[in-house]
């Protein structure tokens, strides 16, 4: 079954390429795009069908030298967590095409150039998720960022050419010096081993036993790389500014997709290379998760444009995901990885969802809505199920991962579990205010009313309004999403028997053994 | 008297191994031809028969070099002359290095087709301003001795990076350099600022020579000898005086970092990559950097390497203030020309990295990394200034950033194909930048030098900067009204610029072959 992940690989470079000829039709380029990125969903479900849960480390491993005098090879395989943000990648794109089916690009700009850059970052995305090469991953860290820079430079909003630059300067000087350290553990390597090389498993037991010195210079190099991505507060302020610019589709792909490969590293790359090193740095990294629930959560509540809304919703997610990553228990673990999924799901349909109410009323500022669900009501109700799953209301999925992570960290970190707790009672205030002011009472402002009939109308502004419910296509983009945020709010138990075996084995890499015995999912 | 005849008789003709030095035979002998054609053919003849006479020369010197090189030939390689040139691995590897940059220059050179009648001016001696000089500005004729200076050039780098004491080292510095000192001189268009590049660029190599020249002196003082393998025994254990040792050893240094572009000694660079015509600038920076770091690295392993700990520290200052001043000062440019001078003077310093790293056990994992190095950047900046060749207005090029803007929109290929070499300049994976950036980090991190790596990686971050804003410019900004065309290149310009971003993608994706070249031997010493 090795095809499947070659192929989940090649199938979107092969759509881009496609696409890229079809710049003068807008039309054909979008169903061909669509095809693709379904083709490349179907092979996600593949993926999750050859998988088993209880195999070996790294599954469906393949791979070809590369540059043999340093060992580098293309190598590829996946685990438990690298299978469930695959999945959710190829879930996430059909719907991003599928959201940007009628939005206006700017001037000059085709469908074409747009969707194939998407596909490009689908496929490079794929590969540094399955790359199990510790070289290949760096460059694909690095190649990941030169699609989304342009799609956020060139067809984002006012400010994109700051946003684009800011996004990649951020992330191309944490690459770098995560670069430093993957030479270094290298060395390291060749030192040890008389050949160097770059594979994973292989510089695992080298790196692993170096003393803690070592491991510290090495640790905060990859870390500072994951941190940034993740983002971690007070590396994080790329992201407000990237996600405020970029297109709504763009957006979903870099808090929903993107940002997760920072804390994907954290858990393939820092917690098995640098055990000690972790474990003595954690209270560190927990200061820092700890302050972005905090941060991100009274940001969020004071912001008055709704993509940046979005930003620091997810700085706040962010930080316990990596609060459940450096608590060093198995379903503190468990819950950040479904975490990361859900909260690709959550906040990737709110942020649609956004995307839909922006589509209407053209302004990402809150004070320009109100009232809304009296005349979409259908919109309001797809806002409200994804904000509350976003603030983890129980039987949203979320309500599993927020759950795990704070009932799983609170044996070995109570302190800093109390104070996030804090962060889901803030998450409750934003989401609903949220709601409050878009949605709820009597039809207000510019976006929807227009200026045409400013403050001193007369008559009934709904009847003053063109702004309609969802049509078939948003609804037919939502819908699935509806499903799988219920779904797995009820019966977690599919996602999670697929993360425990790999958790649990990045644990005993880290030598930890569980304070409270596991159970089995919740 | 009897003696004196004696002696006469015992001196004998030194032993010379033709086909190991037959590239740089080669080239220097159809430099000479090349003078005499310029001499006694009528005017109208000598661009094509130059044009022909410099690429078969460069295509025959290949071949001798290739025939050479896959024939039995000694291992740690051969010492001729005497011992003044050493064909040894590294020197087949820069000299084919050399070769092939030369022949994407010499491509560029030739080029009449963007600039009508070529990126040369017919007389330099006119001054700018007057009658002749406006009435020379509407013909079409050019200079053709640019061929046999471009030749002498490359035949002195050529020379340089083989010499295997400093006296042939300073000859071939002064050949390779002369030519450039005029070269720079003869742009068509702003005849000014071409002149004050020139009278620069020589002042200031005069006195980067002399520095050399003292240098040389002072160690023939400290051991006797001008052979670098004599200078190393001298070092490796006597008790002669320190002070001559490295007082000769930094204005020897002075005099290389000065031709490497290094900062400090970097002054010059802005200047003179600005003025030169664009095709010589592209020849300058690609070429001149291969022989500086070429000799910088031939003198440090061989003649130095076993006093490395004495002078490594200051290596390691100079690198960094070269990669900060490149950085720094690259972000303030508003020119693209100068821009890539700041660019090429933080490059230096990376390649300076890669140059001192040289391990405790005499290894030096450097090497093979600079030379890789020194190939992917000179492709890319040939290509990078072919591109800048292209981007004209009414005054000829066009070089002021604002005049980019919004590029992509009317010239879609230009504008990608120059993305992908500032993306390569920057280091970025998947291009030979980042390739040759990697395996010099990670020599001096074999070498122990971390601290210095990780400036430089913050340096490439920040360089990254104005490389990005170009691409900002290009793409995401709206066109100027009156804004600059891009010209069709003719077939030598676009053969110069297909080939230095081919190589710069196949040595991104498949740098073995290259890498195991380059790794094959060490230094003859």
């Amino acid at each position: 079954m090795t095809w499947v992940l070659i192929a989940l690989l090649v199938v979107p470079l092969v759509g881009a390429l496609v696409v890229a000829f079809l710049r003068k039709d807008d039309k054909k380029a979008k169903l061909v795009a669509l095809a693709f990125s379904l083709v490349e969903l179907v092979l996600g479900v593949l993926l999750w069908i050859a998988y088993d849960p209880d195999g070996e480390r790294i599954q469906l491993a393949t791979g070809v030298d590369w540059i043999p005098a340093f060992g580098v090879r293309l190598s590829f395989g996946i685990d438990g967590i690298a299978l469930v943000m695959i999945a959710v990648i190829a879930l996430l794109i059909p719907l991003v095409i599928g959201a940007g089916w009628t939005e206006k690009l700017p001037a000059g700009r085709s469908q074409g150039g747009y969707l194939s850059l998407i596909l490009v970052q689908e496929a490079v995305t794929v590969a540094v998720f399955a790359a199990t090469d510790v070289f290949l991953f760096y460059v694909l860290f690095e190649v990941m960022l030169i699609p989304m820079y342009f799609l956020i430079g060139g067809y984002g909003g006012a400010r994109r050419q700051y946003a684009a630059v800011k996004f990649f300067l951020y992330s191309f000087l944490g690459g770098l010096i995560m670069l430093a350290s993957a030479i270094g553990a290298y060395a390291m390597a060749s030192d040890e081993l008389g050949k160097g090389t770059f594979d994973w498993a292989t510089l695992v037991t080298v790196v692993r036993d170096a003393d803690s010195t070592t491991q510290t210079w090495l640790f905060l190099g990859f870390f500072l790389a994951f941190a940034i991505k993740a983002p971690l507060v007070p590396f994080h302020t790329w992201l407000p500014d990237a996600a405020a610019e970029a297109p709504i589709g763009v957006t979903v792909i870099v808090v929903g997709i993107l940002d997760k490969v920072g804390t994907f590293g954290m858990l393939r790359y820092l917690l098995p290379m640098f055990p000690e090193a972790s474990k003595n740095l954690a209270p560190f990294v927990l200061v820092l998760a700890v302050a972005g629930v905090l941060y991100g959560s009274l940001l969020a509540t004071g912001q008055r444009d709704m993509k940046r809304f979005l930003a620091y919703v997810s700085i706040a997610h962010f930080g316990f995901i990596a609060l459940g990553i450096f608590s060093f228990t198995s379903q503190a673990g468990v819950g950040s990885v479904s975490y990361m999924l859900n909260h690709s799901i959550s906040t990737g349909m709110l942020i649609l969802v956004v995307g839909m109410v922006i589509a209407r009323g053209g302004s990402s500022l809150i004070s320009d809505y109100g009232g809304m669900s009296k005349v979409a009501p259908l919109l309001a109700g797809m806002l409200l199920i994804s904000g509350l799953t976003t603030l983890s209301l129980p039987g949203t999925n979320s309500f599993v991962s927020e759950f795990l992570v704070l009932i799983g960290s609170f044996p070995t970190q109570p302190v800093f579990t109390i104070i996030a707790t804090v962060g889901m009672v803030l998450a409750a205030l934003y989401v609903l205010w949220l709601y409050q002011r878009v949605m709820t009472g009597p039809l207000r402002g510019d976006a929807l009313i227009g200026a045409a009939a400013g403050p001193g109308a007369v008559g009934d502004p709904e009847k003053k309004t063109t702004i309609g419910d969802l049509d078939k296509r948003e609804i037919a983009i939502l819908a699935p999403l509806v499903v799988i945020v219920l779904a797995l709010g009820f019966y977690p138990q599919p996602v999670l028997d697929v993360i425990t075996p790999t958790v649990g084995a990045t644990l005993t890499e880290v030598g930890v053994t569980d304070p409270v015995t596991v159970q089995e999912g919740k | 008297m009897n003696l004196l005849v004696a002696q006469a008789q015992t001196i004998e003709a030194p032993e010379i191994d033709y086909g190991a030095i037959a590239p740089l035979l080669i080239v220097l002998g159809a430099a000479c031809v090349s003078v005499l054609l310029e001499a006694l053919l009528p005017k109208h003849q000598r661009w094509a028969v130059q044009l022909v006479l410099t690429l078969v020369t460069l295509v025959g010197a290949v071949g001798s070099l290739i025939l050479y090189a896959t024939s039995e030939r000694p291992e740690q390689g051969v010492s001729t002359l005497s011992g003044a040139i050493a064909v040894d691995s590294p020197s087949l590897f820069l000299w084919a290095t050399l070769l092939v940059l030369g022949f994407g220059s010499v491509l560029l050179i030739a080029d009449r087709s963007v600039e009508p009648g070529g990126a040369f001016v017919a007389q330099a001696a006119i001054r700018p301003g007057t009658v002749q000089d406006r009435a020379q500005a509407t013909k079409t004729g050019m200079q053709t001795e640019v061929f046999p200076l471009t030749l002498f050039a490359l035949g002195g780098m050529m020379t340089f990076v083989a010499a295997n004491d400093l006296l042939t080292m300073f000859i071939a510095l002064e050949v390779l350099s002369l030519p450039l000192y005029l070269l720079c001189g003869l742009a068509r268009r702003r005849r000014l600022l071409s002149q004050e590049a020139a009278v620069k660029y020589f002042l200031l190599g005069a006195f980067a020579s002399a520095f050399f020249l003292y240098g040389v002196a002072l160690l023939y003082g400290y051991a006797g000898s001008v052979k670098l393998s004599a200078i190393a025994t001298a070092a490796g254990g006597t008790d002669r005086s320190d002070t001559l040792l490295f007082a000769g050893f930094g204005l020897l240094v002075v005099g290389l970092l000065f031709k490497a572009a290094v900062g400090p000694f970097h002054a010059w660079t802005p200047d003179v990559y600005q003025g030169a015509p664009t095709p010589v600038t592209a020849f300058m920076a690609a070429c001149t950097k291969v022989a500086a770091f070429g000799g910088i690295l031939r003198v440090l392993t061989v003649a130095f390497e076993n006093t490395q700990w004495e002078w490594r520290g200051v290596l390691y200052g100079v690198a960094v203030v070269s990669m900060v001043i490149g950085a720094i000062l690259g972000l303030t440019q508003t020119d693209v020309k100068r821009m890539i001078a700041y660019s090429s003077v933080a490059h230096a310093g990376f390649l300076l990295i890669g140059s001192i790293a040289l391990t405790p056990e005499g290894d030096a994992p450097g090497v093979s990394a600079t030379m890789f190095y020194l190939l992917a950047y000179g492709f890319t900046t040939i290509a990078a200034f072919g591109i800048v060749s292209l981007v004209r207005n009414s005054d000829g090029e066009a070089t002021h950033l604002s005049q980019w803007a919004g590029l992509a929109k009317r010239s879609p290929i230009v504008a990608a194909v120059f993305t992908f070499l500032l993306l390569a300049l920057a280091g970025i994976p998947l291009t030979s930048g980042f390739i040759g950036k990697f395996v010099v980090f990670s020599a001096a991190i074999d070498a122990g030098l971390t601290p210095l790596v990780v400036i430089a990686l913050v340096a490439s971050a920040v360089a990254a900067f104005f490389y990005l804003r170009v691409i900002v410019l290009m793409y995401f900004s709206d066109p100027a009204p009156d804004g600059p065309t891009v010209t069709v290149p003719g077939a030598f310009t676009t053969i110069a610029i297909t080939l230095g971003a081919v190589v710069t993608l196949v040595l991104g994706l498949w740098p073995t072959f290259v890498l195991d070249w380059a790794g094959t031997g060490t230094f003859l010493s």
